[in-house]
């Protein structure tokens, strides 16, 4: 994998990454691909992906509840852990120039 | 009194007696936690909140409203949130975050649920990714046999607390085997039950589709104790499988075959030739092969069974996990909760500098790993392929199913290693995780039991993997085990376990 394309990889990951440790993580995104790339070898012609284990034994029924409203407006303890708050709501940077 | 060496119904019994009340459990508890810190087992400890819980179950124990768990301390792995003790993950990037709500497991068990008092939240590997516990941000949990080796992950830190005798059980999570591998590492029980099983609501997300919770105790019975508590259908995870609650304890004692003579006589044990294949460490081996020998003498019959995809549960799971794992962890941005960077020059700066200074090495590449599988002309080769082997991964498990009642094998390939030994090669760390990756694939139940003892006196676990819903016989199974074996029963010395860290 080139510096170009860690880069982009970091950039769609929300991810900062210096030179240093772009070289770094090249390499060892490197041996995990290639770990992974062993599945490659196997035929999976008609096989159904499991995207849901127990699907394997039964068949699922998504799983409903009622459209009720089961929660209060916790707004002071929702925002307890927020990092910039103001007059109750969350500060971000500037988003439009 | 020796109260960290009783089970939880001796426990239970001796409060029930008056021989000793919930604030004073908690308090001998609490004392070797501070004890015993340098193993590094806890993340927050808050005793005043232990103290006030204990004092509320000692209200309900005198107005007779006490069940088989009321008073009893517990400490919950710390990626359960809880509103009143530190939910950290041990991430940096959820450093000091406090949850508006407590998970359900910890909702179930706590003071008005099953009437356990919380001891505080134990370490763990960063998110729940790692097999060492030295992916945690807050320095990893000291095994307690030895203190220079490492006490497995991600789990570790729940495992040093019940082997060291810091909490009587705890809560854990199994993804790819963090439930398992520490208790295999620290010579205890763990219970990963059938997924969808446990409510992972409030349960801090890694691999939504293979992250389940379980009980980590010191016996089967214990371990049932808590399940019977934390199992059950809720409608605020979608997963949650609505199934009538079973009483996980309703086989224990009895018989496999009520006309049987010997205890297990007629049980069909599968014994997966993958799982003894090169890369198996010889004490490992020769200590897993003589408790399948006690289990035939206890009248079980071993049959050769194969699963020939073992290998590959490896790079399928590695595909999977970072999957879920990329998108998972996506919600931390540095806005609505946690760390937020401190100098950046616009929004996406502030993203992309907050996620690379809060997140960890291993973190990182997973999350990178999952992008990269999920990305366009990436996505069929990798992701899709990936759960096309799952699906074979899951029907391998059914055909060997068809010849045998349970499987056992080795948990781990060898037993603990010494801190620092694997943390520079990711993919040498992966490769630890061969036994215990498929059954998360699958879904499958399955659990970790003592069963022997290194050269090097550290612990070796036996790995019990059932069908869907079989975890009332692998109790049974386990239990009749722990009835004629003491491994379960040794306690690490506490001259070797006090020399951790910072006393």
């Amino acid at each position: 994998m080139n510096i170009e394309e860690i880069n982009h990889l970091a950039k769609l990951s929300g991810l900062e990454l210096n030179p240093e440790q772009t070289k770094q993580i090249s390499k060892e995104l490197e041996n995990i691909l290639s770990l992974v790339d062993e599945l490659q070898s196997v035929d999976t012609s008609g096989v159904e992906p499991l995207f849901h284990p127990i699907a394997v034994i039964e068949a699922l029924q998504q799983a409903l509840r009622p459209d009720e409203a089961t929660e209060g407006n916790n707004r002071m303890s929702n925002m307890l852990s927020a990092p910039a708050v103001h007059e109750g709501l969350f500060l971000v940077p500037k988003v439009i120039e | 009194m020796n109260w960290h060496e009783k089970s939880l119904s001796e426990l239970s019994q001796a409060i029930f007696a008056k021989e000793v009340s919930s604030v004073e459990l908690t308090q001998y508890f609490l004392k070797r936690i501070s004890q015993y810190k340098g193993l590094n087992a806890y993340l927050d400890v808050q005793e005043e909140l232990s103290l006030r819980d204990a004092n509320f179950a000692d209200e309900l124990i005198a107005k007779g409203q006490a069940g088989p768990l009321t008073g009893i301390p517990v400490a919950h792995k710390d990626v359960f949130v809880t509103k009143d003790w530190k939910s950290t993950a041990a991430s940096k990037i959820l450093e000091n975050y406090l949850s508006p709500f407590d998970a359900r497991v910890v909702e179930r068990l706590g003071i008005r649920g099953a009437g356990m008092v919380c001891l505080g939240k134990t370490n763990m590997d960063e998110f729940a990714m790692g097999s060492s516990n030295e992916n945690s941000a807050y320095g990893p949990a000291l095994n307690p046999w030895n203190t220079q080796y490492v006490s497995g992950g991600s789990s570790g830190g729940s495992a040093v607390a019940v082997a060291a005798g810091l909490a009587p059980i705890a809560t854990g999570t199994d993804t790819g085997g963090s439930i398992r591998q520490p208790a295999a590492f620290c010579g205890i029980t763990g219970i990963k039950p059938t997924y969808g099983s446990i409510s992972r609501y409030g349960m801090i997300a890694y691999a939504s589709s293979l992250d389940q919770a379980g009980p980590m105790g010191k016996s089967a019975a214990d371990c049932g104790l808590m399940l019977n508590a934390i199992c059950g259908h809720d409608q605020r995870d979608s997963t949650s499988l609505r199934r009538e609650p079973d009483n996980y304890l309703r086989l224990l004692g009895k018989n496999w075959s009520e006309t049987a003579q010997l205890p297990l006589q007629g049980l069909r044990i599968g014994v997966p030739e993958e799982y003894f294949a090169q890369g198996l460490q010889e004490e490992v081996g020769q200590a897993v092969r003589a408790a399948l020998k006690q289990f035939e003498d206890l009248g079980a019959t071993c049959i050769p069974v194969s699963l020939p995809k073992t290998k590959l549960s490896i790079p399928v799971y590695y595909v999977l996990a970072p999957a879920e794992a990329s998108s998972n962890l996506s919600r931390y941005d540095g806005v609505r909760f946690g760390y937020r960077a401190k100098e950046y020059k616009d929004l996406t700066q502030m993203y992309e500098r907050t996620r690379s200074e809060g997140f960890g090495a291993e973190v990182k590449r997973r999350i990178l790993i999952g992008t990269y599988v999920l990305s366009q002309g990436y996505y069929d080769a990798y992701y899709l392929q990936a759960q096309k082997i799952r699906r074979i991964i899951a029907q391998d498990f059914q055909t060997a199913f068809t010849i045998c009642d349970v499987l056992m094998g080795p948990v781990a390939p060898q037993v603990a290693w010494k801190v620092g030994e694997k943390s520079k090669d990711p993919v040498e760390m992966y490769l630890e995780d061969i036994y215990t990756l498929s059954p998360n694939l699958a879904g499958l139940p399955a659990m970790s039991i003592p069963c022997g003892m290194s050269t090097e006196g550290l612990p070796i676990g036996l790995q019990i993997i059932g069908n869907y819903f079989a975890e009332a016989q692998m109790i049974q199974i386990a239990d009749h085990y722990q009835h004629v074996s003491s491994w379960h029963q040794l306690a690490p010395s506490s001259s070797v376990t006090s020399s951790g860290g910072s006393l």
